[in-house]
C-alpha cells in the first residue's frame, strides 16, 4: 500500500484515537502532578437534634477563592507517584534498613496498597492468560469437529460468558458460591466441611477470581482460535492424512504452527484485559482481600470525600507503564517475526 | 405507519393535555431528582414525598446502598444530576467542604412555619438541611433463644460474647452473632462504634492529626475480631441488608444493626415466627465504660447547589411536605423515630432513646473524618482474616489517611 493511501486509510481512527486516547491520557498526566490547594478551616456553631457544638468546618468562601487561583489544584510533580499510596519510596527505603530479612521486607512490601494490588493484578494475569489460551484453543478444535447442524447452539453456548456483562456474570457467581448456594454447598459437600466458605479467605477468593477469569475470557481465545481454524490449509492435511498422521500428529505440526500468530496476538489482548481487571472484584465484593490497579482507581474516584484526581491520575500512569512493560516482550518477539519474514 | 405515528402522537398529546393534576404540596414547576440511600424507611419517606408532589410533577428518585461515592460527582455537575440528597451527619460534611448544598433559610421562611426546630440543622448561623428521622445502632436478639439457654439479654460486649459462645456450644448455631462487617464504609463504621465505646478520639483536638494506634483503637480492635469469630465466616462481604436476610433466615441470635431495620425486619413479610421474637435492645457498651458503642444519626434532606431555584424550590416543598407529615409519622410509627411534629414514637425508639441518654456521641462531622472512614475501610480486613498485628492494622490506617489528606490539602 502506497503511504499515501495508508495516511488516508488511517487517518480518521488516527484521529478519533488521538482525540479520546492520547489527549485523556496527557490530561491525566497533568492532572497527576497536582494535589487539591490547602483547606482552609475553621471553627462555627453547629446545631442538630443532638444539640448545638462547635467543630470544625470548611471555610468555603476561602477554599473556593484558593479554587479559583489554582484549578489544577497545587502543583507536586511526581510527590504523588512517591507517596505511599503509590510507590511508597520512603516506606521502602525504611523498610530496606530496618528489615532483617527478605522475607521481612517482602512483608513490608506487599503491605503497602500499589504493591499489593499489583501482586493480585499480576497473578491474575499470569494465571488466567495460558489457560484460556489453551483452552480456548481446546473448544475450538472440538467445536470445529462436530456436525454443522449443532454447531450452532454450541457456539452460542460458548460464548455465552463472555456475552453476559462481567459485573451480571460474577454477581450470578457471587450467590452461587454462597455457603448456601448451589455451588458453595456442593463444595462443603465434596470437601464434608459444613464451614467451608470460599468468600472469607484471601486464598480461596483470589482461586475464585482467578477461574471466573478463565470462565469469562476462554470464549474470546475461542472465537479466534475458531476463525483461524477455518483458514487453515487443507492440502498439508491431506497429505499428512496420507502420510498416516495421528489427529494428534496433525494438530501439533500442522495446526499449531498455522495458529502461532494468532495465539500471540490473543496472548497479547487477554494480558491486557487482565491487567485492568475491575469488575469481578467489585461482583465478588473481594474489595478487602484483592486489590487490583483499576480497582484502586475507581476507588479513588468513588470515595466519599472529594475525588482523588491526582491520585487516579498518578494510578493511571502506572497502569500505562505497567501494560507497557508486560507487552513489551510479546511486542518484540512479534516484531522480530516480521521482520524475518520480510 | 402513518396511522402508527398519528396513534403516537395523539397519546403524547393526550398525557400532556391530562398533565397538570393536583399537587398537595404546592408543586407547580421544576423537576424533582432525588439521590437516596436504599433502606425501607427512605422507600417510606420517597413514597410520601412523591405523593405530595402530585401526579404532574416531574419526579424522580434514585436509592442506591453506594449513595454517599455518588453525591460528590453527581452534586458537582453543573447543572447537578440531582436537585436534592438526602443527607446524614455523615455524609453532610463532605458536601459542605464542596459547597455542593445550598442555604435553605429564604425556603424555610417561606414555606416551613410546621417544621421544628431540632429539624433545622443549623451551621454558622445558617439552615442547611432538614432532618426527618433520627437513627442508631443496636441490639437484637432473638427471646426465645436466649430464654432456653438462660442467658440475660447482654448489656456489653463481654456478655454478647459470652452467650454467643453459649449459643454455638447449645448448637442450636453455628454463628450466632451478626454485624455489617462488609469491607468498606460498614467495617469502617464497626470500628467508629467500637472505638467511641472505648472512649477514644480519632483525632487530636482541634487538628486534622489522625491518632487511633493507641491502647484503645487495639482494644476496639480486638473486640471486633473476638465478635467476628462467632460471626458467619463470609462477615467481610455482608453489609447491613446482608445481615438481616441472615436474620429473617433464622441464623442469627445477635445482631447489631440500624433501627431503622424495623421497617423491614417487623414487617408482614417473611418468617412471622422469628418476627415474633425478635426484640430490641440497647446498644452495648464496652471495655468497662458506660457510654454505648454505637453513634447517634439525623437523616435528612438537603437542596444542591448545583441546581435551577425553580428546582430548588419544587423539591424543597415536596421533601418538606414528607418531612412534616404527621400521618406518615404515625402511619409507620416503627418505622424509625420520626423527629416530625405530632409524632407518638412506637415500641422500637427506645434503644435509640436509651443511647442518646447514656452519651452515645453523634457520628463525627469533621471534614476530614471521611477520609479516616474511607482509611479504616480498607485496612482493617488483614487484621480481620488474622494476617496482621492491631497496632499494624492501625498503623497502616494512619498511614493512608495522612496520604490522602496531604493530597486533599487538610494535612
Amino acid at each position: 500500500m502506497p503511504h499515501r493511501t495508508f495516511f488516508w486509510f488511517f487517518f480518521p481512527s488516527g484521529l478519533a484515537m488521538l482525540l479520546f486516547i492520547g489527549l485523556p491520557i496527557i490530561s491525566s498526566f497533568f492532572q497527576s502532578l497536582h494535589i487539591e490547594p490547602e483547606q482552609i478551616l475553621m471553627e462555627v456553631e453547629k446545631c442538630d437534634p443532638f444539640g448545638c457544638k462547635t467543630e470544625t468546618k470548611v471555610d468555603i468562601e476561602a477554599t473556593t477563592k484558593l479554587q479559583e487561583e489554582q484549578p489544577l489544584g497545587r502543583f507536586n510533580g511526581l510527590g504523588t507517584y512517591g507517596d505511599r499510596n503509590h510507590l511508597a519510596f520512603d516506606e521502602i527505603k525504611e523498610a530496606w534498613t530496618n528489615s532483617s530479612s527478605i522475607a521481612e521486607f517482602t512483608d513490608i512490601l506487599l503491605n503497602l496498597p500499589f504493591y499489593k494490588a499489583l501482586l493480585f493484578t499480576l497473578t491474575f494475569c499470569f494465571a488466567v492468560t495460558p489457560p484460556v489460551v489453551v483452552l480456548g484453543f481446546i473448544v475450538a478444535l472440538s467445536v470445529n469437529t462436530i456436525t454443522k447442524s449443532l454447531k450452532g447452539p454450541t457456539i452460542f453456548g460458548v460464548i455465552l460468558p463472555m456475552i453476559v456483562t462481567p459485573l451480571i456474570g460474577s454477581l450470578v457467581l457471587f450467590w452461587m458460591i454462597d455457603a448456601k448456594g448451589i455451588l458453595g454447598s456442593f463444595i462443603q459437600f465434596l470437601f464434608d466441611d459444613p464451614n467451608l466458605s470460599l468468600k472469607s479467605s484471601s486464598q480461596l477468593t483470589w482461586i475464585t477470581l482467578i477461574i471466573y477469569g478463565i470462565w469469562h475470557n476462554t470464549p474470546f481465545a475461542f472465537v479466534v482460535f475458531y476463525a483461524a481454524l477455518q483458514t487453515v490449509p487443507q492440502d498439508p492435511i491431506e497429505a499428512a492424512i496420507i502420510d498416516g498422521a495421528s489427529r494428534y500428529e496433525r494438530v501439533r505440526h500442522i495446526v499449531i504452527p498455522h495458529l502461532y500468530p494468532v495465539a500471540t496476538f490473543i496472548i497479547l489482548i487477554c494480558l491486557m484485559d487482565n491487567f485492568r481487571v475491575l469488575e469481578p472484584i467489585i461482583g465478588f465484593a473481594a474489595e478487602g482481600v484483592a486489590q487490583s490497579l483499576s480497582w484502586m482507581i475507581y476507588n479513588d474516584l468513588r470515595s466519599e470525600n472529594k475525588m482523588l484526581f491526582g491520585s487516579a491520575g498518578a494510578t493511571s500512569m502506572l497502569t500505562i507503564i505497567g501494560v507497557a512493560i508486560l507487552l513489551t516482550p510479546v511486542l518484540i518477539r512479534t516484531w522480530r517475526e516480521f521482520r524475518t519474514e520480510r | 405507519m402513518k396511522k402508527l405515528l398519528i396513534a403516537l402522537l395523539f397519546t403524547f398529546v393526550s398525557t400532556s393535555a391530562y398533565a397538570g393534576g393536583h399537587s398537595p404540596c404546592g408543586v407547580t414547576d421544576g423537576s424533582i431528582k432525588i439521590l437516596a440511600n436504599e433502606f425501607t424507611t427512605y422507600r417510606i419517606f420517597m413514597d410520601e414525598v412523591k405523593s405530595c408532589a402530585g401526579p404532574s410533577a416531574d419526579f424522580s428518585v434514585t436509592h442506591s446502598v453506594d449513595h454517599n461515592k455518588l453525591q460528590v460527582a453527581a452534586l458537582s455537575a453543573n447543572p447537578a444530576e440531582f436537585s436534592a440528597k438526602l443527607v446524614t451527619n455523615g455524609s453532610i460534611t463532605t458536601l459542605m467542604n464542596d459547597n455542593l448544598i445550598r442555604p435553605l433559610d429564604d425556603l424555610v421562611a417561606k414555606y416551613g412555619s410546621a417544621l421544628q426546630d431540632n429539624q433545622k440543622i443549623v451551621i454558622d448561623g445558617k439552615i442547611y438541611a432538614i432532618a426527618f428521622m433520627a437513627n442508631a445502632q443496636h441490639l437484637w436478639y432473638r427471646e426465645s433463644i436466649l430464654n432456653d439457654l438462660g442467658i440475660a439479654v447482654p448489656s456489653t460486649y463481654e456478655e454478647v460474647i459470652a452467650a454467643a459462645e453459649k449459643i454455638k456450644a447449645s448448637g442450636k448455631m453455628a454463628n450466632p452473632y451478626a454485624g455489617a462487617f462488609k469491607s468498606g464504609w460498614n467495617l469502617g463504621q464497626e470500628f467508629v462504634n467500637m472505638y467511641l465505646g472505648h472512649g477514644g478520639d480519632f483525632f487530636k483536638a482541634g487538628t486534622a492529626e489522625v491518632s487511633v494506634n493507641n491502647a484503645k483503637g487495639v482494644a476496639a480492635l480486638n473486640m471486633l475480631k473476638r465478635l467476628t469469630e462467632v460471626s458467619n465466616p463470609d462477615f467481610l462481604t455482608q453489609d447491613t441488608n446482608a445481615v438481616k436476610e441472615e436474620w429473617e433466615s433464622g441464623n442469627v441470635a445477635l445482631m447489631h444493626i440500624w433501627n431503622s431495620g424495623a421497617a423491614s425486619l417487623l414487617d408482614d413479610e417473611g418468617d412471622q415466627a422469628i418476627k415474633a421474637d425478635t426484640r430490641l435492645a440497647p446498644s452495648p457498651s464496652v471495655g468497662g465504660g458506660s457510654k454505648p458503642a454505637t453513634t447517634l444519626w439525623w437523616d435528612g434532606f438537603g437542596i444542591a447547589t448545583n441546581t435551577s431555584d425553580e428546582n430548588a424550590e419544587a423539591s424543597f416543598r415536596a421533601l418538606l411536605g414528607a418531612a412534616t407529615s404527621t400521618e406518615m409519622a404515625n402511619a409507620n410509627p416503627n418505622a424509625t423515630i420520626w423527629l416530625i411534629d405530632g409524632y407518638s414514637p412506637g415500641d422500637t425508639a427506645g434503644p435509640v432513646v436509651d443511647a442518646a441518654n447514656r452519651g452515645a456521641t453523634p457520628y463525627p462531622s469533621l471534614p476530614y473524618m471521611s477520609l479516616l472512614h474511607g482509611a479504616l475501610s480498607t485496612e482493617l480486613v488483614e487484621f480481620l482474616q488474622g494476617n496482621e498485628s492491631a497496632e499494624k492494622a492501625l498503623a497502616d490506617v494512619e498511614a493512608a489517611y495522612v496520604a490522602k489528606a496531604t493530597e486533599q490539602g487538610f494535612l
